[in-house]
């Protein structure tokens, strides 16, 4: 599938072992920095019940969402330990500190 | 015939691809180099020694003038190069001087990254780069007066470390929370923090540099947070950018460094690039290793051999301060394909992590004893499968055989006066050696002799462990419930131990406990930034990360992502004015739920987490402060109306339960607390299922605490009567303060006086005034640093970051 680059913004912009989101049209994405400066994008939406995984604590390359405590995966998009489940990871990209993800050009054309 | 080769540049790379160039083809070039520094080539390495007094000019010299005679090259000395005639095929130097060529190579290296704030441009402020930068240093040195290193990364330690041996008073700043983060993860950098700060030099972390302040010449640096660092030198070593501006005008391919090809080839086929400035496969590179590597393929390529290929590798990175030893390499984060092994040594200050994939080293971070990083290196390089060393790999080259980790390292090395039992003031000496005099074997004997873990117990793990390493294996402790996965430690062994040692950073806990993760997790981040808040209220620094959700924005999360709002409703008590501004906020944002809670207040459900900020804006003019409904803190005081409107009311419940909610918010505890005060004995306020009630009666104020009306349900226990409410307050402080110090993150008041015991509870509170009056106090002194509105903080601009999307995407397109 054609993948079409954004500018989100800095790396700065992301608190270290912390998260922002990003409204696109597939729904809001969740941006991770991780204590080693490591960035991800993930849907910011539990494979549980839907919580905002950008709102979780987020430690090595994972995060724990806040309404239940599900751990994700941040590089596989895939729960944890005994949970099972998994959301959708999102090309991203760091170049010299600007952040770009791909957006899926098929959704984007959609009018 | 013999080509003319013309060389940009007098470092190490071209310095090293000469050497070769002459070994494989003697005399193919007549070589002319043009050198913007005035001088040979030399170890630019080594200008760290130089700079401590470890070494001299002279002793770092590459090639001496010598040299250059014996190969016949011309060398212009403090010539610059200000442009390329490429049509021509010609090079002009800043004195005028035109030399044509066959073959160009450029090798202009990197220019250091000045920030761009106010007063760079002063006198004393100087970069780290050069020769002339270290005479510049050891000039300002002289004076003995104080200096700022800006970049907490290998050259501003390295920087801030020769400046402190030749007698200045060194502050480094780093923007990042801990140093060189680039080449250590967190725990390194903490342990490297130690080793810098015990060299006299401080350390300020996520230090952003406002301005350079000063007449004329520096005299400090302001800090965005408005501290200013007295200074009289500046070095700025926050990084270097690969020097193209040459190549840019002459309208070569450009990024971040001079394009080349894995032959070091420019877009134009008689220039080359190598060392700093050059940018192959989108990588530049600053270490050695790597600019050496291009200068071997240079050489092949000049003298005719297009076969060499310049193939990316990880170099190690070391730092060249004198006794301390750092070792970092490859990838070092962590990730569900890979695994860690993580060696911490607190006594000795080691620490060492290997990360892992498929069983081959990928990563190496190691501190304090690095003698088998080459080895490592050398697994990595080889990718070696080191599943059947993998018990004993972190140990080393030398051990391999040897027996696995001793789980009670942390404890064996702690010092003899470290206090173990806070309530009785037991120190590890006099326990270990109580033990071995009275031939000690049971923890009864040990609590009767020493009174270690007699009165509040929390510390009962720690005696068994001394116990244990005294007594050898004929003592077998009762199994303490780890924190969590990251350690062996219980709660109430780290809360101790945080004490004893005097920990004060979430990486500090982690090292000297031999936290066996590397960053920790989601339960024990939370209890580490809690514990150390509650021990170091004025010195601990809270970590925003390690907050549950609820708390950092300051509002409770619902099932669908939206927050629920609860303003702060002193004992209940509210008028008109507040209801009118709730009643318009609800309006003004489509707020679709408004609810009165069990704690006499009002709660407002299913606000947009953009929205906050502007709601308790608004919220804030009416006079308004978080309710801290989220909080594990004080939530409320639930009052009935008492003597003022009661006809049966003893004493004025409603104002007591407002003087104590005023008195009390803010605090962290370790689970939520709810209070409560009723007026007479039908106890309207419903203070007998609190986690501390009051009832008042004729005689005075009687205490309940411990009850529960959750999970739970417990009616609470009665503590005692005072007199006045002014009694009652501080009996009611002190043992919230009592629970704060002792009870496990998350654990209500009623299962920690479960644990604790309801007698010795009584004792310290009611019995022992002076106990009581020290809870208080330290209760006190904690409210001096948490008694700030967390709404009017975020409305003023505090983590804005948290209520606003970073970026909004895709939607413009799709509107075309």
């Amino acid at each position: 599938m054609d993948m079409n680059w954004h500018q989100i913004g800095r790396i700065e912009d992301i608190p270290l072992r912390g998260a922002r989101c990003v409204s696109t049209p597939q729904g809001k994405i969740g941006v991770f920095r991780t204590a080693e400066n490591e960035v991800f994008a993930i849907e910011d939406h539990c494979p549980h019940k839907g919580g905002p995984l950008t709102q979780g604590i987020v430690h090595g390359k994972a995060v724990t969402c806040p309404l239940h405590n599900w751990v994700i995966s941040l590089e596989t998009g895939k729960a944890l330990g005994a949970d099972a489940g998994v959301v959708k990871t999102i090309p991203i990209r760091n170049e010299n500190g600007v952040l770009s993800i791909a957006l899926e050009s098929l959704l984007m054309a959609a009018e | 015939m013999t080509e003319k080769l013309v060389i940009i540049g007098n470092g190490m790379a071209p310095g090293r691809m000469l050497e070769h160039l002459f070994e494989k083809a003697p005399g193919t070039y007549q070589v002319t180099i043009f050198n913007a520094e005035p001088r040979v080539n030399y170890d630019r390495i080594m200008l760290s020694p130089v700079l401590s007094g470890e070494k001299d000019y002279e002793e770092i010299i590459i090639h001496g003038d010598g040299w250059y005679i014996k190969h016949g090259i011309t060398l212009y000395k403090g010539h610059k190069i200000v442009e390329i005639d490429r049509t021509r095929k010609t090079v002009t130097s800043d004195h005028g001087v035109t030399e044509s060529y066959d073959r160009l190579v450029i090798a202009t290296g990197s220019v250091p990254f000045i920030i761009p704030v106010p007063g760079k441009d002063l006198r004393g402020v100087i970069t780290y780069r050069d020769l002339d930068d270290v005479q510049a240093m050891l000039l300002a040195a002289q004076s003995r007066e104080k200096a700022v290193v800006i970049g907490g990364g290998l050259l501003g330690l390295e920087a801030a470390a020769g400046l402190a041996s030749r007698g200045m008073d060194v502050t480094v700043l780093h923007v990042m929370p801990t140093l060189m983060e680039r080449q250590l993860d967190p725990a390194a950098g903490y342990l490297l923090q130690k080793a810098v700060e015990e060299r006299g030099i401080k350390v300020i972390c996520k230090a952003n540099t406002k301005a350079i302040v000063g007449d004329g010449k520096v005299e400090g640096i302001e800090l965005d947070d408005g501290r200013i660092i007295p200074a009289t030198l500046v070095v700025m070593a926050v990084g270097i950018r690969p020097s193209v501006g040459l190549a840019k005008d002459a309208g070569l391919a450009i990024n971040r460094g001079i394009v080349v090809d894995h032959g070091m080839q420019t877009s134009d086929g008689s220039i080359m690039a190598l060392g700093e400035c050059a940018e192959v496969d989108g990588q530049v590179y600053g270490l050695v290793a790597p600019l050496y590597e291009m200068a071997r393929v240079a050489a092949s390529h000049l003298s005719g051999d297009r076969s060499a290929s310049f193939v990316h590798s990880d170099t190690p990175t070391k730092l060249k301060v004198t006794g301390i030893e750092l070792f970092s390499l490859g990838d070092f984060t962590d990730g569900d394909d890979r695994e860690e092994i993580v060696l911490r040594d607190a006594s000795a200050g080691i620490y060492k992590r290997l990360v892992l994939k498929e069983n081959r080293i990928i990563g190496t971070v190691l501190y304090g004893e690095t003698s088998d990083g080459a080895w490592f290196n050398d697994l990595k390089k080889k990718a070696t499968d080191i599943s059947e060393m993998r018990e004993t790999l972190i140990f080393g080259q030398a051990y391999q055989g040897g027996s696995p980790l001793d789980p009670m390292a942390a404890v064996a090395a702690l010092p003899d006066d470290a206090e173990i039992c806070g309530c009785n003031g037991v120190c590890k000496g006099k326990i270990t050696s109580t033990i071995t005099a009275k031939g000690l074997t049971s923890l009864d004997e040990v609590r009767a002799h020493t009174k270690a873990s007699a009165s509040c117990g929390s510390c009962t793990g720690l005696v068994e462990q001394l116990m244990t390493l005294t007594l050898g294996d004929t003592y077998s402790p009762a199994a303490v419930q780890p924190m969590c996965g990251c350690t062996e430690l219980g709660h109430d062994d780290v809360r101790r131990l945080i004490k004893a040692k005097g920990l004060k950073a979430i990486p500090a806990v982690m090292q000297e406990l031999e936290w066996k993760t590397s960053c920790g997790c989601a339960k024990c981040r939370p209890a580490l930034n809690y514990y150390l808040v509650c021990d170091w209220p004025d010195e601990y620094a809270d970590d925003y990360q390690s907050r549950f959700i609820n708390e950092r924005v300051h509002a409770n999360i619902q099932k669908d992502g939206t927050y629920s709002v609860v303003p702060r409703m002193w004992g209940g008590v509210t008028n008109a004015n507040e209801l009118r501004t709730i009643a318009d906020v609800v309006d003004k944002f489509e707020i679709p739920l408004v609810k009165v809670t069990g704690g006499q207040r009002i709660d407002l459900l299913g606000i947009e987490k953009e929205d906050l900020p502007a709601v308790w804006a608004d919220l804030g003019q009416a006079g308004f402060v978080s309710g801290q409904a989220y909080a594990k803190g004080l939530r409320t005081v639930k009052t009935c109306v008492g003597s003022n409107w009661c006809r049966f009311g003893t004493q004025d419940s409603t104002g007591l339960g407002i003087r104590i909610e005023k008195f009390m918010w803010g605090s962290w505890t370790p689970a939520k607390l709810k209070l409560a005060v009723s007026g007479c004995p039908r106890n309207c306020a419903e203070a007998t299922c609190k986690d501390i009630g009051v009832i008042c009666v004729d005689s005075g104020f009687e205490i309940h605490f411990a009850g529960a009306a959750g999970l739970d349900i417990k009616g609470t226990e009665v503590l005692g009567l005072v007199r006045t409410e002014d009694e009652a307050l501080e009996h009611i402080v002190a043992l919230t303060q009592m629970y704060r110090e002792q009870a496990r993150y998350l654990e209500r008041i009623y299962k920690w006086a479960k644990r604790i015991g309801l007698d010795e509870i009584r004792r310290q509170i009611m019995d022992d005034a002076d106990k009581r009056k020290a809870y208080y106090a330290s209760f006190v002194f904690s409210q001096k640093f948490a008694q700030v509105d967390p709404w009017s903080e975020r409305v003023s601009g505090k983590d804005k970051h948290e209520f606003k999307p970073m970026a909004t995407v895709g939607f413009s397109q799709a509107a075309e």
